[in-house]
């Protein structure tokens, strides 16, 4: 896999000869996402052009992604093709505004596609409709033929951008455990996606428990918890070669809950020793480990602020679990969960702004968000069973695990917006669960 | 378990750079959970050193109430029974697996589990039981026995097994 994104290396280039006139000054395109609720934006996006032979499939499918992409966001309508007056058949010919305002397109992508050998070259340009202007400039990307899924996300993060001023997250990858068979005699496996569930690789069989993957800051590791020796042990993983290797191998002790800190040389994790569980760092260049808690309760599920100076985790040193935060060398830490019910599986946005995590009460579970002193808790979602909250990369959606319940009941993926809005589950063949999302790539 | 990563490797290298093939593992059908005894036989239960006599007439689990890890009364004189058994039984070892219901995250789930697990041992190594023969493990909520979503099934998964090996070593 590794293979691939090295042959994707991409070209990022303005399309200097098309430089678009200053931006118009009349209210410009803009989405703002943090807005309660909002009509999604509609706009057009017209198959891309092939521009050479053999291209017109890629260019189809190119474009289908682009929309997929910004569908899926609930931010975006499409308005479909059979609607559309105008058609694009030449990416350098001037824009037929009047066509697209006739439809209400607010923004209309063009593009163009050519393949030459193993070659792929994407290029679109961005049209702010009613200002009558193009909103940024033109861009091209250049790949391989394989890599065309990626260029197509590459060109819808880019539109997501240019319309809501944030980064994107279509360019990224989940990894997970997929699920097969009954509850009593569930086969696990680390699985790594696309962030839409396609390019599904298996990272690892089902001949032993694996438990809640964990990107590095590049995505090119992922830590997890397996049972290979029949005790829980947290190993990493190269992505690319898949070969792995054992972290915290003490006879005896059980580690889980492993994270990695920002700059990726690190490990915060859970060790149980003697039944009891704390914090432990692990430098994993030297396997030098650093004890972080000390206490006799349950210290599980850590996981550090973007700028790798704190580390949020879950306790039931009051009595039930509960939300706390210290510094990253350990010592004093400070409750911030206080509503009703049990908190735990926190993860610090990569904003740094808001904590997301799971609630238990009156037998309910939610994925929930709270700002780091604790204020401003919302709960985005309730279900049977919720829990394990992921970031998109730009800390807008959280991608998390939905089980049903009896004894049919099966794990699946879902996402929400972190406004709550756009619940909906994560297509993937089979059951899901504990995802990781990477960074965007 | 080393030989599979290998073989994923050389699989990819084949293809180059179309290594789209998501099923590199074969499928497996061994499954090393060891939510029971060892591989060899579990005698009968009428020879009371065999692992089906203390399955059966001693016990090999106790219960416990939600989010607890505190032995009940009857949980505790089950133990008592495994640490008799155990001193009178000097071949076999144990591993105490910890369980937790589904009503709990998948991290602080492993973490009680092994509470659990840790309640039972600390009573049996209490009762002489030499703390070599004896390990612990967590499952969480990984390892169910029953599958409803109701608590006469949970209070059947809020379990400490005591699974026994013939400690071959000596």
């Amino acid at each position: 896999m590794s293979r691939l994104l090295v042959t994707l290396t991409m070209a990022l280039l303005t399309l200097g000869p098309w430089l678009a006139p200053a931006q118009a000054q009349n209210t410009p395109l803009r989405i703002e996402i943090t807005d309660g609720v909002i009509e999604p934006l509609p706009y057009a996006v017209p198959e891309f052009v092939a521009e050479t032979q053999g291209s017109n499939q890629v260019a189809k499918d190119i474009s289908r992604v682009i929309a997929e992409d910004l569908n899926g966001t609930g931010l975006f309508r499409e308005i479909p093709a059979k609607a559309h007056i105008s058609s694009i058949t030449n990416f350098g010919s001037p824009v037929q505004y009047a066509d697209w305002k006739a439809i209400n397109a607010q923004a209309l992508i063009t593009g163009g596609v050519a393949v030459r050998g193993n070659e792929l070259e994407v290029k679109f340009r961005v049209y702010d409709v009613f200002a009558g202007t193009e909103l940024g400039n033109g861009l091209r990307f250049k790949g391989t033929v394989d890599g065309w899924r990626r260029m197509a996300h590459k060109v819808a993060d880019a539109v997501y951008s240019r319309i809501t001023g944030e980064g994107g997250y279509f360019d990224s990858r989940v990894v997970y455990v997929a699920e097969t068979g009954p509850k009593n005699d569930r086969k696990k496996r680390l699985a790594v996606m696309d962030y839409d569930g396609a390019n599904l690789q298996y990272l690892t069989d089902s001949s032993a428990i694996v438990l809640a993957p964990r990107f590095s800051p590049t995505g090119d590791r992922v830590l997890y918890t397996s049972y290979e020796t029949g005790f829980p042990q947290v190993y990493v993983l190269d992505v690319g070669s898949v070969r792995r290797k054992v972290l915290s191998n003490e006879s005896g002790t059980m580690s889980f809950a492993p994270r990695f800190s920002p700059d990726g040389k690190s490990v915060v994790m859970s060790v149980t020793e003697a039944g009891n569980t704390d914090l432990y760092q692990m430098d994993i260049g030297s396997g030098r480990r650093q004890r972080l808690t000390s206490t006799p309760s349950i210290e599980t599920a850590p996981s550090y602020s973007p700028d790798g100076s704190k580390i949020v985790f879950e306790s039931d040193r009051s009595g039930t679990q509960q939300l706390y935060i210290m510094n990253a060398a350990g010592g004093e830490a400070t409750r911030i969960s206080f509503g009703k019910g049990r908190y735990g599986t926190p993860v610090w946005s990569p904003r740094g702004d808001l904590i997301a995590f799971t609630k238990q009460h009156n037998g309910r579970f939610h994925i929930g968000v709270m700002r780091t002193d604790g204020s401003e808790e919302r709960l985005l979602t309730a279900s049977f069973l919720d829990e394990g909250p992921t970031w998109s990369p730009n800390g807008r959606v959280i991608m998390f695990t939905r089980e049903t319940r009896g004894a049919g009941g099966a794990a699946t993926l879902y996402s929400v917006d972190v406004s709550g809005r756009n619940l909906k589950p994560v297509k993937i063949s089979g059951g899901g669960s504990d995802p990781s999302w990477s960074p965007l790539q | 378990m080393k030989k599979w990563t290998t073989a994923a490797v050389l699989s990819c290298a084949v293809a180059l750079g179309a290594c789209t093939d998501a099923d590199r593992f074969g499928t497996d059908s061994s499954y090393g959970s060891g939510t029971n005894s060892g591989s060899e036989g579990l005698g009968s239960s009428a020879d009371p050193s065999s692992i089906a006599y203390f399955q059966e007439a001693v016990g090999d689990r106790v219960l416990f109430a939600v989010d607890q890890s505190t032995l009940s009364e009857e949980g505790r004189l089950v133990v008592l029974a495994q640490a008799n058994w155990l001193l009178a039984n000097t071949d076999y070892i144990a591993v105490i697996e910890g369980h937790a219901d589904e009503q709990g995250t998948r991290e602080y789930n492993l973490a009680l589990g092994a509470r659990r697990a840790s309640a039972v041992q600390e009573l049996l190594i209490a009762q002489g039981v030499a703390g070599n023969r004896i390990r612990t493990v967590s499952f969480g909520k990984e390892r169910p026995l029953e599958v409803c979503s109701e608590e006469s099934c949970y209070a059947e998964n809020r379990r400490a097994v005591t699974v026994l090996t013939a400690n071959v070593t000596g």
